[in-house]
């Protein structure tokens, strides 16, 4: 009991730690927690990233919050999982509360006004690398493009709730594998 | 009840997000524009402080807007509540599937259910995003309405401009988004001066 108690509170200092030196999020947390789970503690084995990676793409939520869970559980329990996911999320708590309370006059100020002006086309490029890198990891079939241009389309010219466009394209995806896996079974 | 709000709105976000990072952006312009939390320039500068603070886009996202929508409610302390209700929010779905998939990883992995929606929702947030891009490049170059004069003026030109340099720069440099979003704020300043001084804006 001390003993999980101890690993308890060292995951909360270390996920902590990757919380706090992690620009980006995300991917960019990776080979961070690789060196600081992995390698330097031993506390999960090298290849379980990549499942930690697997596990995170196919569950909902940010990669942060899936892996600081998953690493936590592993190591020590519910308990663990609490104190890893609670130490990722901190640094980022107390760093935007304290921001975002000067935003507001912080924009007001005329040579921030301007920066922003050109900040807001450098975001524009940031997201649309986001949408290819997106697109790489996109299955390559019939189906998947016709659902990549009907949630497009939907959203953009029909103006349909997201969260309807998601569900449909979930029960989609789960219905063409019912009847390719199907078809497959027939065929033997 | 605001908190409550802020509280379900972050857990629904934190609960239809597959794939994490800028996959949640569709999803909180349709619920925090939806709801008249924000408008989408506030979200477009707030990713700009988002790359470049530390920690992951959703956390940091689900903590601006719980501290503003708190903060407007019932001040410095509300902020703060706000803050962890919307970020608690976003967290818990992620928090809860992960301990029961850590529990049964061998059979979540086999699982052909799992696998098909998932064959669904990896386009989708595709589609999500690209939608995106659009509503967002709306707002970026053309912040009033779109028009055809609106071309013609001197902060189109230059958006324009530096978008295709830090798109270049982003895709082909493979450079930090960190040093992108500097250079944007470098070039936007002197534009901003310039255009001032010359009378162009």
């Amino acid at each position: 009991m001390k003993d999980n108690f101890k690993k308890a509170l060292k995951l909360f200092l270390v996920f902590f730690k990757i919380g706090a030196f992690t620009f980006g999020g995300g991917y960019a947390m990776v080979p961070i927690i690789q060196s600081e789970v992995a390698e330097k503690r031993g506390w999960i084995k090298n290849e379980d990233i990549l499942d930690i990676l697997a596990i995170s793409e196919s569950t909902p939520g940010p990669i942060a919050i899936n892996s600081a869970t998953f690493v936590g559980y592993q190591v020590a329990g519910v308990f663990g999982s609490v104190m890893a996911t609670l130490g990722v999320v901190l640094p980022s708590l107390i760093i935007i509360s304290v921001v975002s309370y000067f935003f507001k006059q912080f924009l007001a100020f005329k040579v921030v006004k301007y920066a922003f002006l050109g900040i807001r086309a450098g975001v524009l490029a940031l997201i649309v690398k986001a949408a290819k890198n997106m697109m790489k990891a996109c299955p390559k079939n019939a189906v998947a493009y016709t659902i990549v241009a009907l949630a497009f389309i939907l959203t953009t010219v029909f103006d349909i709730n997201v969260f309807a466009v998601i569900i449909g394209s979930a029960v989609m995806g789960l219905v063409y594998s019912l009847l390719t896996n199907k078809r497959k079974g027939e065929e033997k | 009840m605001i908190f409550l709000e802020l509280f379900l709105t972050f857990f629904k976000i934190g609960a239809f997000t597959f794939g994490g990072g800028y996959a949640m952006l569709p999803l909180i312009q349709s619920e925090a524009i939806g709801n008249g939390w924000m408008t989408m320039e506030e979200i477009i500068d707030f990713i700009a402080v988002s790359e470049s603070t530390p920690g992951p886009f959703a956390i940091n996202m689900a903590t601006f807007v719980g501290t503003q929508m708190g903060k407007e409610f019932l001040g410095v302390g509300g902020g703060i509540l706000g803050a962890i209700c919307a970020t608690l929010g976003v967290v818990m779905p992620s928090f809860i599937v992960i301990l029961f998939v850590a529990k049964f990883y061998q059979k979540f992995k086999e699982n052909r259910i799992v696998a098909g929606c998932l064959g669904g929702l990896k386009p989708a947030a595709i589609g999500l995003i690209c939608a995106a891009v659009i509503s967002i490049g709306k707002t970026v170059f053309f912040p009033e309405s779109i028009a055809l004069s609106a071309m013609a003026s001197y902060t189109f030109i230059f958006s324009v401009l530096l978008f295709a340099v830090t798109l270049f720069l982003a895709l082909k440099k493979k450079m930090n988004p960190i040093y992108i979003i500097v250079i944007s704020a470098v070039a936007g300043i002197g534009a901003g001066y310039l255009g001032e001084y010359m009378g162009w804006l």
